[in-house]
């Protein structure tokens, strides 16, 4: 029987939580790593026992851990990530250039056919990649070429924090940056440019701007790669062309702000996201958890409510939180500020709590296990 | 030989369960110390001092015989009592946060 297992990212470690195909009966296991903050954490596709982990600390900095038994016992691998060359200059909080200085890596995508090759998406804004299994990491230095002395820190920091692979194209990668935008590449990550013509922002001085732009996440249906959706600081959006122009679909939307956005593992037109009341108060509106769900890819959607409180919850759900499995019955879970792992074993239409007093959840990942 | 004590996380983190023993050739330095213990556990590059220039990680700090030596030269010698062992050399995580 197949099974599922969720990787948790939380404030004061890693969780991996496990359950047959039925997915009403859960296994926890951890903390890993008490203490430490896990950013991140991913498993190979083509290897689901490799997974590896972004562990980081105030006081002692960056680790990246590995395992090769499915989350049972981890190593520590390589946590030197330097900037090529010159590390030069990025807009600061004072319009001033500030030097590039690495804080630590948000995201970790392993690639789609090697499991010893992941790409690092860091703070200060860079993308990192490693050939052998996170013992070293090399720079993308092409991606800051991308107009990156313009680029400046959000709230949360100037951080990468998505990395999509295009499944039918080995050569294009995508990456989102906040406050930079969405970049892309064709050539393996050698150069960049920026895609996000069509993004409105009022927010910045020219509001339609090369770059600039807080994007929050972008998704992407491995069967239709050119189809892109984005959740933007506010606006949900959509391109039908890999990126080189985006559309607004926020539609009926109580609000157009939030953080994470995914696409339904079986149906690349049913789209979800955790409508946020706004960028200043940052839960949901009314004190209702409620998903948002559209089967038209945007701009009609439909609230997602049965199992999550409806009443006084003013938790928050973050960008790499949310994520859906690959079962028949596609499973859907996300995971809040409040420790709460809530999942759905039927495409959202009911929910339930998989774990309800974690340290904060800062990312949910799901592997499809045989 | 040296004595070093770790705080927990990067205890946890070398997996070690007690104070590290170092035997060093040449001067007893903060930098002579550092370079040992990296270079026995190598995971613990970049977690007290930063990869590139070297220096201490700003919430990272160096006690030694009831005195702060954190702001010394890496270069310094460290007293005797650290020398011979009789005092550990302490690396902890300064307190901080809330």
């Amino acid at each position: 029987m197949s099974a599922v297992r969720l990787l948790v990212g939380t404030r004061k470690g890693a969780f991996v939580l496990t359950a047959d195909g039925k997915r009403d009966q859960w296994k926890i296991d951890g903390p890993h790593f008490a203490g430490w903050e896990i950013y991140h954490l991913k498993g190979s596709p083509v290897d689901p026992n490799r997974l590896y982990a972004s562990q980081s600390s105030g006081w002692f900095g960056q680790m990246i851990q590995r395992s090769d038994d499915g989350g049972k016992t981890w190593e520590p691998v390589g946590n030197e990530f330097i900037y090529e060359g010159v590390p030069g200059t990025h807009q600061w909080y004072d319009g001033t250039q500030h030097p590039w200085e690495f804080k630590r890596i948000w995201h970790l995508e392993p690639s789609l056919t090697d499991p010893e090759t992941v790409y690092a998406g860091a703070e200060d804004a860079a993308l990192f990649r490693t050939g052998d299994g996170g013992k070293t990491w090399q720079e993308l230095p092409g991606l800051r070429g991308a107009k990156g002395n313009l680029w400046q820190p959000g709230a949360g920091g100037m951080c990468l924090h998505t990395i999509l692979l295009d499944p039918s194209q080995p050569n294009r990668m995508f990456v989102a940056i906040s406050a930079a935008g969405a970049f892309r590449s064709d050539d393996a990550g050698q150069t960049w440019r920026p895609i996000n013509r069509g993004l409105r922002s009022e927010m910045i001085p020219d509001p339609t701007a090369d770059v600039g732009h807080c994007v929050h996440r972008i998704a992407m249906h491995s069967s239709r790669p050119g189809v892109l959706f984005m959740q933007k600081h506010w606006d949900v959006m959509r391109s039908e062309n890999a990126g080189d122009s985006w559309n607004e679909v926020s539609g009926n939307l109580p609000s157009d702000f939030g953080f994470p956005i995914d696409v339904h593992a079986h149906e690349p037109e049913t789209i979800y996201v955790v409508p946020i009341k706004s960028d200043s108060e940052h839960f949901p509106p009314d004190g209702k958890l409620r998903v948002y769900r559209s089967r038209t890819g945007g701009n009609e959607w439909e609230a997602l409510t049965r199992g999550l409180p409806q009443s006084d919850c003013y938790v928050n759900v973050l960008r790499d939180a949310m994520c859906v499995d690959a079962l028949d019955q596609c499973g859907i879970y996300f995971g809040t500020t409040g420790g709460q792992v809530y999942g759905s074993a039927d495409a959202g239409d009911t929910w339930k709590p998989i774990v309800r007093d974690l340290p904060a959840v800062l990312s949910v990942e799901v592997q499809t296990l045989p | 030989m040296i004595r070093v004590a770790l705080p927990f996380h990067l205890r946890n983190l070398a997996k070690i369960e007690s104070e590290v023993e170092l035997d060093l050739a040449g001067p007893v330095t903060q930098r002579a110390i550092l370079d040992a213990l990296e270079a026995r556990y190598p995971m613990l590059r970049g977690t007290i001092r930063d990869h590139v220039t070297q220096k201490r990680r700003a919430f990272v700090r160096f006690f030694a015989c009831e005195q702060d030596l954190s702001h010394d030269s890496p270069d310094a010698p460290l007293p005797d009592a650290v020398a011979t062992g009789a005092e550990q050399f302490v690396v902890l995580g300064a307190m901080a946060g809330g």
